[in-house]
């Protein structure tokens, strides 16, 4: 059996799903949304590395180094937002981010 | 390759550059009259991009039309103003220090990010661009990092911002495989070759509108606004209102129109659906709300749900009535929240709704400002409110829209209420324990100036209505 685009793309869709849910269905930790973010991007840039190679285009592969670049800066901020976040509340649990709501 | 017409772009990411440095050497003294560059700044760059000529640059993935330049003005405008509304801002409830330097720097930044999206060519320089304004902007949520509401906004902005931009990307992914280009001229005539849309570019399609509402803060996606709106510190809202709001608004209507606007049988129904949902929303939200600010984010819902249904249109006149919509949305906003950022007492901010009581009493110009701006929220003629929703709703009918512009007339009654009941605290209620007066002069002068727009508008409409019918033509001439 030979790899082709579509399993490549059931992967991503697969990841993608899986970072989805971790962010909706975590109840623990925010941490672990983090980590589910990364992983959404990650799936997207398995889509279009799969795409750049299956259409000949190298501009999809511009693409995925772009949203690396860019999920690196995302993720430092997103931590230093959580750190400020903990030195005020003193927990990281997703349940205690809940102040104000309505 | 010309590099010419995104100098305006490039002069502001400079000028970023230079005062953050300023700022790193000087201290947060230097907040104050970093406020005043930076609006000179923007105000520059825009007179730059007037002077400077339209068309691509970097090889497409950039351009100056007639849409960019509209909403680069409002970005100006929008952002201009809230960095000199936050330069005289109060002392926040919770009793933070002064004003951080990074703040207008990072003001800045985002309209830089703004500029740039609007103005976008190509899904990578959109992402881009996007990501500049997100970034700026989740940081600003959390900027007064010792209180816990403002951090707490920031987290809930950030994480849902970053889910957004994943689904933005997942969409652009698709697009990309299915059509293959990422440029929107070539996505356009790959759409129009294609005839009926395939099944992964529609995947592509919904997942890339899906990361735009969230951006717009359109139903279903608008869980973060109220929190973000009512933790960010006040000004910082008031930005959040003016400048983003318009700037995706543009984006939104490139994105759907330019590229995609040959499926657009493919995403009419969704448009239509969110604006639906969301002036539903925007409508019932609000009406329980006690907090100002929060009910200023439910109000937001609704409008934004309202612009959208001149997108539903899918008609050069929809997208017209969606441009005239965000430019008096921008100018009700603006002079909303000069009036919430000038609510003190004792130098110190408040923010509920009972807190108008008896304005009309103790502050009577101010009480009358904000009254004519609720009765052009609210969409009472003959007030700039009225005109928009009236484009817009002209504009769906037009396209046999006929139940989605009966959804907006009915949430606008509803909507009425809780604008109505603001100016009944104000007009007949016994006063409580004055607010401070008089107002900050930088407020006045953002009130006077807004509120004079939407007074006016009904004269010298020609302004707003003749450069969004210029934007639209342009648009779907391409």
């Amino acid at each position: 059996m030979s790899i082709g685009l579509g399993h490549y793309l059931a992967v991503a869709a697969v990841l993608f799903t899986l970072g989805i849910f971790g962010i909706f269905l975590n109840r623990r930790n925010v941490i672990v949304i983090l980590m589910s973010i990364e992983l959404m991007l990650l799936a997207v840039n398995i889509n279009l590395v799969a795409f750049s190679a299956y259409l000949g285009d190298l501009g999809g592969q511009a693409f995925a180094m772009f949203i690396l670049t860019v999920a690196a800066a995302e993720a430092a901020i997103g931590l230093a937002i959580l750190v400020v976040y903990f030195r005020n509340r003193g927990s990281i649990a997703v349940e205690d981010v809940s102040m104000m709501k309505g | 390759m010309q590099a010419a017409p995104m100098l305006p772009e490039i002069l502001l990411a400079i000028a970023g550059m230079v005062l953050l440095m300023v700022g790193v050497f000087v201290g947060d003294k230097s907040a104050k009259p970093l406020t005043y560059v930076v609006a000179a700044a923007l105000f520059a760059a825009l007179a730059l991009g007037w002077t400077t000529p339209h068309g691509d640059a970097f090889g497409g993935l950039f351009v100056a039309d007639k849409l960019a330049y509209f909403a680069k003005a409002l970005i100006v405008i929008g952002a201009a103003a809230t960095v000199l509304m936050a330069a005289g801002r109060a002392t926040p409830s919770d009793g933070s220090g002064p004003m951080r330097f990074e703040q207008p720097v990072l003001m800045l930044f985002a309209s830089v990010g703004m500029m740039l999206m609007v103005s976008a060519n190509d899904l990578m320089s959109l992402y881009v661009g996007l990501e500049l304004q997100s970034l700026a902007l989740y940081v600003l949520a959390a900027i007064r990092r010792d209180s816990l509401r403002a951090t707490e906004a920031g987290l809930k902005y950030f994480v849902l911002g970053a889910l957004s931009s994943g689904m933005l990307l997942y969409g652009a992914g698709m697009i990309y495989g299915f059509t293959g280009a990422t440029n929107f001229d070539r996505i356009a005539a790959s759409v129009t070759a294609m005839g009926t849309p395939s099944l992964g570019l529609v995947v592509g399609i919904v997942f890339l509108m899906a990361g735009l509402a969230f951006k717009v803060s359109a139903a279903p996606f608008h869980m973060w606004t109220p929190d973000v709106y009512e933790g960010a510190d006040t000004p910082i809202t008031a930005f959040f209102a003016a400048a983003p709001k318009a700037a995706a608004l543009a984006l939104f209507a490139r994105v759907m129109t330019d590229p995609l606007g040959d499926a657009a049988s493919a995403w009419g129904q969704i448009v239509a659906m969110i604006a639906g949902l969301s002036v539903i929303v925007g409508a019932f939200g609000a009406l329980a709300q006690r907090n100002i600010k929060r009910l200023m984010a439910y109000s937001s819902i609704g409008h934004v749900g309202f612009a959208l249904i001149g997108l539903a249109a899918a008609s050069e006149n929809g997208v017209r009535s969606l441009l005239i919509y965000s430019a008096i949305y921008l100018f009700m906003n603006l002079a909303a929240f000069a009036f919430i950022l000038a609510m003190r007492r004792d130098e110190h901010a408040v923010e509920t709704i009972d807190d108008l009581a008896g304005a009309s009493q103790t502050h009577p110009y101010m009480a009358l400002a904000l009254a004519a701006v609720l009765f052009s929220m609210a969409g009472i003629p003959p007030l700039a409110g009225f005109f928009a929703k009236l484009y817009v709703l002209s504009a769906a009918v037009d396209s046999g829209l006929y139940v989605l512009a009966v959804v907006g007339v009915l949430a606008s009654v509803i909507s009425c209420f809780y604008y109505l009941r603001l100016i009944k605290l104000m007009y007949f209620d016994a006063p409580r324990d004055a607010m401070d007066s008089p107002m900050p002069r930088d407020l006045g002068l953002v009130l006077g100036v807004a509120t004079a727009i939407i007074l006016v508008f009904i004269l010298i409409p020609s302004p707003i209505v003749a450069t969004a019918t210029a934007a639209a033509q342009e648009l779907f001439q391409r």
